[in-house]
């Protein structure tokens, strides 16, 4: 149909390199991204700063977590710790007087620095107890910001996020915040896509489906695991910066808490892991869903339809979460993206039934 | 002194109840190798039903069978609808499904039977126990002696028939299959042990602290007690609980006055995190864990 091929046929090796293979990939791709711009135009400031903005900076958190869960294979449930390293560390950099620019830069390397403790952990063990590990460290790092004062503002309190400018355009207004948070999520998605294609990326991959055998091969896991820790920690530190002075600007330690671990490895295995779009599709559905399928029983409720208490919807988003998380791995285990990848592949021959690649 | 004798029994006993919710986590782990992540809320939704028992009006003593009973039956519903469609999948599918499942059970039974702390009542006197200047609380008392025979049942199970089929499925599925054991049955039988050590847990704790969701927090001091005590080791239970308890208690007894709170997070995840870097499968855990 809009594919107009039967299959992928490459003529050269530069065509088989590329990172869409086919026309209309591209051209998608592009409309997407003018579509994605142009939001602050044609959205309401409502729901731009209420759904697309957090769905943006959340799809950037995925891509940072699905770096290391899905293609390095290391599982780490204290993702939101990490944002918060970032997010403190900027806060306290502006304020010491750092440029922002920089700022975001250090609170990167300093959430990385952080970060690859943790991956300490991951040199030793491997499965069920690095979830524990990092499980364990996120309670530390929690405990650490909420009880010295000088972090978080004292006990209870909200940092307010100074105001910055980030190139001389002041990150004030929605739209600007918006645009600098799409900004950080297309680098980090082109990052994510070009990491896959070298050396490094390939790397983590046989440290996911073989830490020995890649050893073998000479790849030090040691090192690399160590590395992957580092990177996907310097990404997520950066996007707890961007989710603080974009999204809530007035920051506190429960926004960082455990449930928002969960909340991000939810979203990584909801997309499919370690897949780009399905960071993006994951972190949308991950996010959206609840509310909207809360609405759908409030409205349906509020006109009498359905026999609900008050009691039951406030537990509503709660449930849906829980089933959603349970009815993908029980029903589609590769997730969103492997729907999509479906749905496309379906398109890719039609109208005949087998595509080649 | 009388100050730390206290920390100490109180810190011990706050263990052993720790050691009823970490049971249901070792149950299921040896016979099916599964990390259940679920076990918080499966204490809490035992905590709801022997509530829910208890309001239809029947006793203590029979409430406590019936909801044991109740139990018993979900925890062989889930491993049927969930965890059996999730064999030989990563174990971060199983530890997510059992999140998932936690989260569900959190928002689903405080959803349908209400959100406010429900009391239950165990007959229980709340005046403590003095003996010299050491004040003991009954609950937690009555909650240590009921974790000790429980687990001891469960040590005499492990050596009945049917116990000798469960640790034969643990060792090894395939072989289990091989000689005409039922492996799906025998993981079948553990979730519903590990409901009914739920009961028990939920029914203590609830009256401790009432009955909300709250209850499903459980889950991380009984993560550092399975740590500790190892994953699939029984006696481990009672020693990490223990251990757990104690310094969970006495630590902070002597430092939250100058840190401002909340130590006995920080002990837990230092426990946890201590026993994963130095010994990490726990002081009573076989050591088949698979290193680099």
């Amino acid at each position: 149909m809009f594919y107009r091929l039967s299959g992928t046929y490459h003529t050269s090796y530069a065509a088989d390199r590329k990172l869409w293979k086919i026309p209309a990939d591209r051209w998608m791709v592009i409309l997407l991204l003018i579509l994605a711009v142009l939001a602050p135009l044609y959205v309401s400031p409502l729901y731009l700063g209420s759904y697309v903005l957090p769905w943006v900076i959340w799809s950037a958190a995925a891509l940072s977590l699905t770096l290391l869960m899905g293609l390095a294979g290391q599982l780490h449930f204290g993702f939101a710790a990490v944002m918060a390293i970032g997010a403190y560390a900027s806060i306290h950099l502006v304020r010491f007087g750092v440029p922002f620019e920089l700022a975001l830069l250090l609170s990167g390397l300093i959430a990385a620095a952080i970060g690859t403790v943790f991956g300490g952990a991951a040199l030793r063990v491997k499965g069920l107890y690095l979830v524990m590990a990092t499980l364990a460290m996120q309670y530390l790092v929690d405990w650490v910001v909420v009880n010295v004062p000088a972090i978080s503002g004292g006990a209870h309190a909200t940092l307010r996020t100074p105001e910055v400018s980030f190139l001389f355009v002041p990150v004030e207004s929605l739209a600007a915040r918006y645009w600098l948070a799409l900004g950080w999520a297309v680098v980090l998605t082109v990052f994510f896509m070009n990491v896959k294609r070298t050396s490094f990326g390939r790397a983590l991959v046989a440290i996911r489906d073989k830490d020995f055998a890649a050893a073998v091969i000479g790849v030090d896991p040691f090192r690399t695991k160590l590395m992957a820790f580092a990177t996907s920690s310097f990404m997520g530190g950066v996007t707890g910066a961007i989710l603080a002075y974009c999204f809530y600007r007035a920051v506190t330690p429960e926004q960082f808490g455990f449930n928002v671990s969960i909340q991000l490895v939810a979203m990584v295995l909801v997309g499919g892991l370690g897949s780009v779009i399905g960071s993006w599709l994951g972190a949308g559905f991950v996010l959206l869903m609840p509310i909207f399928l809360t609405n759908v029983v409030s409205g349906l409720a509020a006109g009498g339809w359905v026999p609900v208490s008050q009691n039951f919807l406030s537990h509503l988003p709660l449930m849906i979460y829980g089933a959603m998380i349970i009815g993908f791995l029980l029903l589609e285990p590769l997730g969103l993206a492997k729907i999509y990848d479906n749905i496309r592949k379906y398109f890719l021959v039609w109208p005949f039934r087998h595509a080649r690649s | 002194m009388a100050y730390f004798l206290e920390l100490l029994i109180s810190g011990a006993l706050t263990g052993l109840m720790y050691s009823l919710v970490a049971l249901g986590f070792v149950l299921i782990y040896k016979s099916a190798g599964v990390p259940n992540l679920a076990q918080g809320a499966l204490v809490m939704t035992a905590g709801y039903s022997v509530w829910m028992v208890m309001a239809w009006g029947l006793p203590v003593w029979i409430a406590i069978p019936l909801a044991a009973a109740i139990m018993f039956g979900f925890g062989l519903i889930v491993e049927r609808l969930l965890l059996r469609r999730m064999v030989g999948q990563p174990v971060i599918m199983v530890v997510m499904l059992t999140l998932g499942l936690e989260i569900l059970l959190r928002g689903l039974v405080p959803g349908i039977l209400g959100s406010t702390p429900k009391p239950i009542d165990l007959g229980i006197d709340f005046a403590p126990i003095i003996i010299g200047d050491v004040f003991i609380n009954r609950t937690s008392l009555y909650g240590g002696i009921a974790a000790l025979a429980l687990v001891g049942a469960s040590l005499l199970f492990f050596r009945t028939r049917l116990g000798t089929k469960l640790r034969a499925v643990s060792d090894d599925h395939v072989s289990s299959w091989a000689v005409g054991i039922s492996v799906e049955r025998a993981i079948g039988i553990s979730w519903g042990l590990a409901g009914i050590a739920a009961v028990v847990a939920g029914a203590l704790w609830g009256s401790s602290q009432g009955v909300d969701w709250t209850l499903s927090m459980l889950l991380f001091p009984a993560v550092a007690v399975v740590i500790l005590g190892g994953v699939d080791s029984i006696p481990g239970v009672v020693v990490g609980g223990i251990l757990v308890g104690v310094l969970g208690t006495v630590i902070p007894g002597y430092l939250d006055s100058f840190v401002g709170g909340s130590t006995r997070d920080v002990v837990t995840s230092l426990i946890i995190l201590l026993t994963i870097m130095v010994r990490p499968f726990g002081i009573f855990g076989r050591e088949d864990i698979e290193r680099i």
